[in-house]
This record gives structure tokens, C-alpha cells and sequence, in this order.
């Protein structure tokens, strides 16, 4: 065996990367915002900045319009609007940054699910003049429920009220009379002027009065996503390598099985149990591309090799002996449906969880939620971006936990096999 | 061993690109039946035979290669083409845009016009010959507008089209790569990277390129406010003066429709070190033909460009 080398993350001091969703409306100045953290970090170049000067006159405005830089597709420029997630990316050295830009209007449920689902943190946009609205409830709601853990809530637009600290205070007070109802633990509220540069990168000269941190600083010092608490290992089964090379005796019996940590972390010698078979073997090895690591930590991509033959095919799962996950033919679960075509109670969708997928038929809608008033509702049958508390029967059991607990191993896409089209996403609870 | 350093090892940037692309790649092999994956010889396509390498050593890799060839590339760039495939040990298919001008499915309007966008031609053609039902490629969303909101596992129709507007949800590392026969998906593996993680990464494995990434000689003209170099698909018109400069290549693709930019970096970390201060976007400095207008990639990716 070769030499255990150290992981080269410990070489590289570097903060990782940290993924967030802004949410907000054209109106709350989103788009500014974002433009401002991409200028404010020197990302924007030379002649994308042309660019944007050049339409910014065309158009008859004095300022530079920064929310154009984030203006995607033909489509949305005609309109003046963002139809769907858009990726932004932008480094400050220490950390790099995904931006997933997410449209506020209530018809894209969808889309703000989607760039929700891969979020750290949440950027919550508030206009100052209007305060908290229908669709900062809305917004707060979704982030919670796709279990991001970390809330900031920007106050922009201070220059229109005159820097007020009252008018920040009131926001303030009222965001958290309600988020505290939603159960959102970590809320950071910061006042900023997205266009005039306040609070975002630097700390501008108008609000003398606010002594928290930049939106900048709480960015690079929010902790990473794995980093928080203990998690229990999950290791779904991507693909196996068996090279069956005959002309090496060292791969003649190689099996390695390869797949991505979705949560936790293994080390060499550790005792593992392969699901559904139950088999029960060892870490013989940590591999990736010809080096041994002493452990495999999550969200990295590694292949095992396991000291006992055991057979193990894609959409197994390898976990820590002693820390088994539901293994269950039924799930329950908050489904966000994603389709123009409805969900039909009479039909067989398919379910994906992991690296793997099942036939799944719905067993009932406990209620659905009205996302602007956060009621429960009968119902019985959901559209596009309804949201309910629905159960599904499998025709093969998963190996799940609650969502809550670990988003790699309690998410599933529901597929609709006549179309192939994702129709569904569920979080289990 | 000790477990001491286990609690809270967070992945680096690098790392955790890597480990996404890894997974994409492995996605691909678990979901697809008949993969393969588009090598150009250029530095996003190497980024992604590495990747694939941390994916499926020591097995073979389960898809072949292929290169859609213009017959306008850099004769230092085929080389390396083929070598890496070669060392690899791997299948190379090359298709080239000139066979399906003698087919006449590629009819040109001009001799010398830039051939990137006829590569969807042969591309459909290639992927209808051999019934590839996903082709995994090193496509940036940070390349170009249009890009920041494709999906990373990305469909097209029968006629290769991309709809912006029909594009399924992705959602968390659950990647829906399911397609009818004769559909397709594309596969963007390195969709989160940008241009300087390429060259970080690039750096860190200590990946071989094509010479002409590196500051070398070469006669070029200025045209339009662009570099270009003089070749025999490019000759200088009349009246241009034809200069000797030290440049060095940002992307290698279709010589009539990339450009040099001037630079003495003659390794990757002088490399690194001019793209953390350069002020000009790779695409507007070196891709002549984005150039059109500001919606020119969205039209051609509606029209099944990669």
C-alpha cells in the first residue's frame, strides 16, 4: 500500500467556499446588490463594465446601473425581469462565493427552491420604505424549509428614509416577531444602501449609528456548512470499479466503491454496514487517483475498498456500523411540486433519493401550506408551487434521515417517467 | 493514527470544486448508458480528463473521447490532443465540421468564415452516428451571460436545441440525466468553475498544455481593436502591418476566432498571476465571434452549440 499522505486541504489555507441565495424583488434592488459585491470585489472587468455604462446612457440613466450585470437571457432583458436561477461567482482570496440569484415573484416558488436547496446562507432583501411584506414571509419561509442555516436580512434602501435607525429598529423588531414563529434560529440584520455601496464591502459614511458587522465580514466569517455540528456518516454508492486486470495482481480483485461523503466522516479501520444488504466489513482504504488518505470528510468524492468481498451495486449505501438511518418503505415528507402538470394521486412517479430510485405512488396530502399566510389547507391535489405534507408509498425502501438532519440523504426529486421531466422536490421529515 | 485533526476539516475551494466535478462525472457513468466526453486539447477539456482520471482510476474510463475538429486548430494543440490520449490510454474519436461541408450539412457563406458555430452540425451528426445519449463538456457559467443560468446536467431535444425556458429543476446533488432515444443531455462538469480556479487547479496537478497557452513569438496584425494572428487560414490584408509580439493564447479554439492576447507569462504561475489582474473577461478579449452582440451565445446555444 502506498504511503497515507495528508490530506491537501490542510496545506491550502484557504476558507472553503460558501454558496448563497439572495431573495428579493426588481424592486428591493436584488440585482444592485449583487452587482455591488461583484464591483465592490473587483470582479467585474474592464469590458463587462463597458458594457454596462454603455446601455446604462442608452437608457437615460446618470448612474452606472449595476443591476445589469446580472441580467441573463434575451428573454428577461425585454422584460426586465429574472425568470430563473442564476450563478454568480466571485473570490476575496480567502473564500470563494456562489451567488445563486433567485427571482422573488410568487409564480417562481420553484426557482427559489431550487437555488435554495444548495444555499449556506440566505440573503433576505427588505426595501426600508415598505418593510416586512407578504413576500419577505414568503422568502423567510422557503429558506427555512429548505433548512438553510444561516438568515441575513438587508435592510436596503436606508438612503431613502434618511438612514433612519428607527425605521431599521421597526423592521427589525417586526421580522423577528415572526421568524421567531417559524423557528429560524440564526437571523443577523444588517442596514446597507445596495446602490450607494453602504454596508456591503465597505462600511460607507451614513450609518454612523450601526456598529454590527459589514455584509462582507459576515460572509467570510459565517462557519462552513459540515463544520457546525457532529453528523453521522452517509456514503451513497455512486458506481463500482472493477478493473478485472488480469495483468495486475493488485487489481485482479479490485473493488473499489466510488461516491461522494454527503455527511460525516470516515476514517481508515472504521467499522461499516452496507445497506439494504446489512453486511458488515471494514475501511481498508481511502482512494483517490492512486494516493491513500487517512479519511474521507463530507462533500468529498473518494472511492472505498472494504476489507471483505462483499457484493455492492450503485444506489447502495455505506454508513458507520451502530449509525444507521431510517431504512423505510414510506416516506413523509414536505413536497414542493415543480410541474405545470399537477400531481396526479392515481399515477406512479418516480422517486429519487441518493443514488437512488424507486417507484413511489402517493399515500396522502396532509395539508398544504399557503406560503403567504403560512395556513395549513386541505387539499387534494397540488400545482405548481404549491407546497404540502405529503406521504408517498415505495415500491423499494430508501435509507434516509430527516431532512433537518442531514439534506444529502433527506432530499428526493420526484420524476415523471412519461415526460422525464423533475416534477417534484421533497424534504423528509 | 491520530484523530485529532478529524472534527472539523472543511474542503478548500479547489477541493470542493474538484469533488463536484468528480461526482457530476460519476453521475454521468451511474445514469447514462452511451457517454462520452468532448476533448478539444484546449485548458477546461484537460481540467476535465484529470477529473476524470480522480473519478475512475485505476478502472478505464467509461466513455470514449471525441473532438469535433474544425480543421482550423492549431497544429500544437491536435498534437497534444492526441498524446494525452494516447498516454491515457483512452479512445479518441475525431469528428471534423470539413467532413460534413463534403456532406454539404455545413455550407459555408464565406471561404474563410469562423467555423465554432458549424461544430453543432458535426456535433448532432456525431452524436446521431455513434447514439450518444449524454456528452459530458468543460463549459464555464462564468464564461458568458447566457451560461450563469444553464443547469449542469443540461437537456436538449432531438434537434439538439437548449430552451431556456424548459429547462428542468436541479436541485441539490440530484441530478436528473434521464432522456428519451434520440435526446440528449449535456453535461457541464466544471459549470461552478471560473477561469482562475482552471488555472489554480491547473497549477496544483501540475497539468501539461499546448505550448501556445505560453508566451511564444508569433506574427500577428491588429484588427478591430483585437490581436490576430497571421496564419494561413489568416493572412494579413492589404495594408496591414504584420508585427512579431510575445503573446500567449487565453483559449485555443478556431484559429480565425482566436486571439492572443499580449503577455510574457511563460508559466502557469505567471499565468495566475496576470488572471488575477487582468481587466478584460476571456471571452471579450480572445472569442472574435461573441463579439456579435450581447445575445449572440444565448442564439447559438438555442441552436445546439455546446
Amino acid at each position: 500500500m502506498s504511503a497515507i499522505e495528508k490530506l491537501p486541504t490542510e496545506a491550502i489555507p484557504d476558507n472553503g467556499l460558501l454558496r448563497f441565495l439572495t431573495c428579493g424583488s426588481v424592486d428591493d434592488g436584488k440585482s444592485t446588490l449583487i452587482g455591488r459585491l461583484l464591483f465592490d470585489s473587483k470582479t467585474i472587468l474592464a469590458d463587462t463594465l463597458h458594457a454596462i455604462q454603455r446601455t446604462s446612457a442608452k437608457r437615460g440613466l446618470d448612474i452606472v446601473d449595476l443591476s445589469l450585470l446580472t441580467d441573463g437571457l434575451q428573454a428577461e432583458r425585454e422584460q426586465g425581469i429574472t425568470i430563473d436561477v442564476a450563478y454568480r461567482y466571485f473570490t476575496t482570496g480567502t473564500r470563494k462565493y456562489i451567488i445563486a440569484d433567485a427571482p422573488g415573484h410568487e409564480q417562481y416558488t420553484r426557482n427559489m427552491v431550487t437555488a435554495a436547496s444548495t444555499a449556506d446562507l440566505a440573503i433576505i432583501l427588505i426595501d426600508a420604505r415598505k418593510g416586512v411584506l407578504t413576500q419577505t414571509r414568503r422568502h423567510s419561509y422557503l429558506a427555512h424549509l429548505l433548512g438553510i442555516p444561516h438568515v441575513v436580512v438587508a435592510v436596503n434602501k436606508m438612503d431613502l428614509v434618511d438612514y433612519s435607525s428607527e425605521a431599521f429598529a421597526r423592521i427589525t423588531a417586526d421580522y423577528l416577531d415572526f421568524a421567531g414563529r417559524l423557528g429560524i434560529a440564526d437571523v443577523r440584520f444588517i442596514p446597507m444602501s445596495a446602490l450607494h455601496g453602504d454596508m456591503i464591502v465597505e462600511r460607507g459614511k451614513n450609518l454612523h449609528w450601526y456598529d454590527g458587522p459589514t455584509l462582507f465580514e459576515i460572509l467570510e466569517n459565517v462557519p462552513a456548512i459540515h463544520a457546525e455540528h457532529a453528523e453521522r456518516f452517509r456514503f451513497p454508492v455512486q458506481y463500482v470499479c472493477r478493473p478485472q486486470d488480469s495483468s495486475n495482481p493488485e487489481l485482479h480483485d479490485y473493488r473499489g466503491f466510488m461516491g461522494r461523503v454527503e455527511s460525516g466522516e470516515l476514517l481508515i479501520g472504521d467499522a461499516v454496514t452496507v445497506l439494504p444488504s446489512g453486511r458488515e466489513s471494514r475501511v481498508k482504504d481511502i482512494r483517490i487517483l492512486g494516493r491513500s488518505l487517512p479519511h474521507a470528510v463530507a462533500e468529498q468524492s473518494v472511492t472505498l475498498l472494504l476489507a471483505d468481498e462483499i457484493d455492492i451495486s450503485r444506489g447502495d449505501m455505506i454508513v458507520k456500523s451502530g449509525e444507521l438511518p431510517q431504512i423505510s418503505k414510506q416516506v413523509d415528507a414536505m413536497l414542493c411540486w415543480l410541474s405545470e402538470s399537477p400531481l396526479d394521486p392515481r399515477r406512479k412517479y418516480l422517486l429519487r433519493h441518493t443514488t437512488r430510485d424507486s417507484k413511489a405512488m402517493l399515500a396522502g396530502i396532509a395539508f398544504r401550506v399557503d406560503i403567504n399566510t403560512l395556513e395549513q389547507q386541505p387539499a387534494d391535489r397540488l400545482v405548481m408551487n404549491d407546497i404540502a405534507r405529503v406521504s408517498f408509498k415505495l415500491a423499494q425502501p430508501i435509507f434516509a434521515d430527516p431532512y433537518a438532519e442531514s439534506r444529502g440523504t433527506g432530499a428526493f426529486i420526484v420524476i415523471d417517467e412519461s415526460s422525464n421531466n423533475t416534477v417534484g422536490a421533497g424534504m423528509i421529515v | 493514527m491520530s484523530t485529532a485533526t478529524l472534527s472539523k476539516v472543511t474542503l478548500s475551494h479547489l477541493d470542493w470544486l474538484e469533488s463536484e466535478a468528480i461526482h457530476i462525472m460519476r453521475e454521468v457513468a451511474g445514469q447514462c448508458s452511451n457517454p462520452v466526453l468532448l476533448f478539444s486539447g484546449g485548458k477546461d477539456s484537460i481540467c476535465m480528463l484529470r477529473i476524470a482520471e480522480k473519478a475512475f482510476r485505476p478502472g478505464r474510463f467509461p466513455f470514449p473521447l471525441l473532438h469535433v475538429d474544425t480543421g482550423h486548430n492549431y497544429r500544437e494543440v491536435t498534437d497534444f490532443r492526441d498524446r494525452r490520449a494516447t498516454e491515457l490510454g483512452e479512445r479518441l474519436i475525431v469528428r471534423s465540421v470539413e467532413d460534413s461541408m463534403a456532406r454539404g450539412t455545413v455550407v459555408l457563406k464565406t471561404a474563410d468564415e469562423p467555423r465554432n458555430k458549424h461544430q453543432s452540425v458535426t456535433l448532432l451528426e456525431a452524436i446521431e452516428e455513434f447514439g450518444f445519449d449524454a456528452c459530458i463538456g468543460g463549459a464555464r457559467r462564468d464564461e458568458e451571460k447566457a451560461r450563469a443560468k444553464e443547469r449542469i446536467f443540461s437537456f436538449r431535444d432531438e434537434f439538439g436545441q437548449w430552451d431556456p425556458k424548459n429547462q428542468r429543476p436541479e436541485l441539490w446533488d440530484l441530478y436528473n440525466a434521464r432522456s428519451f432515444k434520440g435526446e440528449n443531455i449535456r453535461v457541464f462538469p466544471i459549470s461552478n468553475w471560473t477561469e482562475f480556479d482552471v488555472w489554480q487547479y491547473i497549477e496544483r496537478e501540475n497539468l501539461a498544455l499546448p505550448s501556445i497557452y505560453f508566451a511564444h513569438r508569433r506574427p500577428i496584425v491588429r484588427r478591430a481593436g483585437g490581436l490576430l494572428p497571421v496564419t494561413e487560414v489568416t493572412p494579413a490584408r492589404p495594408g496591414e502591418t504584420v508585427e512579431e509580439l510575445m503573446v500567449r493564447f487565453r483559449t485555443v479554439g478556431d484559429i480565425t476566432c482566436t486571439a492572443p492576447v499580449e503577455s510574457d507569462a511563460d508559466s502557469v504561475a505567471r499565468i495566475i498571476a496576470e488572471t488575477a489582474v487582468t481587466t478584460i473577461t476571456e471571452r471579450g478579449a480572445t472569442r472574435l465571434d461573441d463579439q456579435t452582440s450581447d445575445a449572440s451565445m444565448e442564439q447559438r446555444k438555442k441552436e445546439g452549440y455546446f
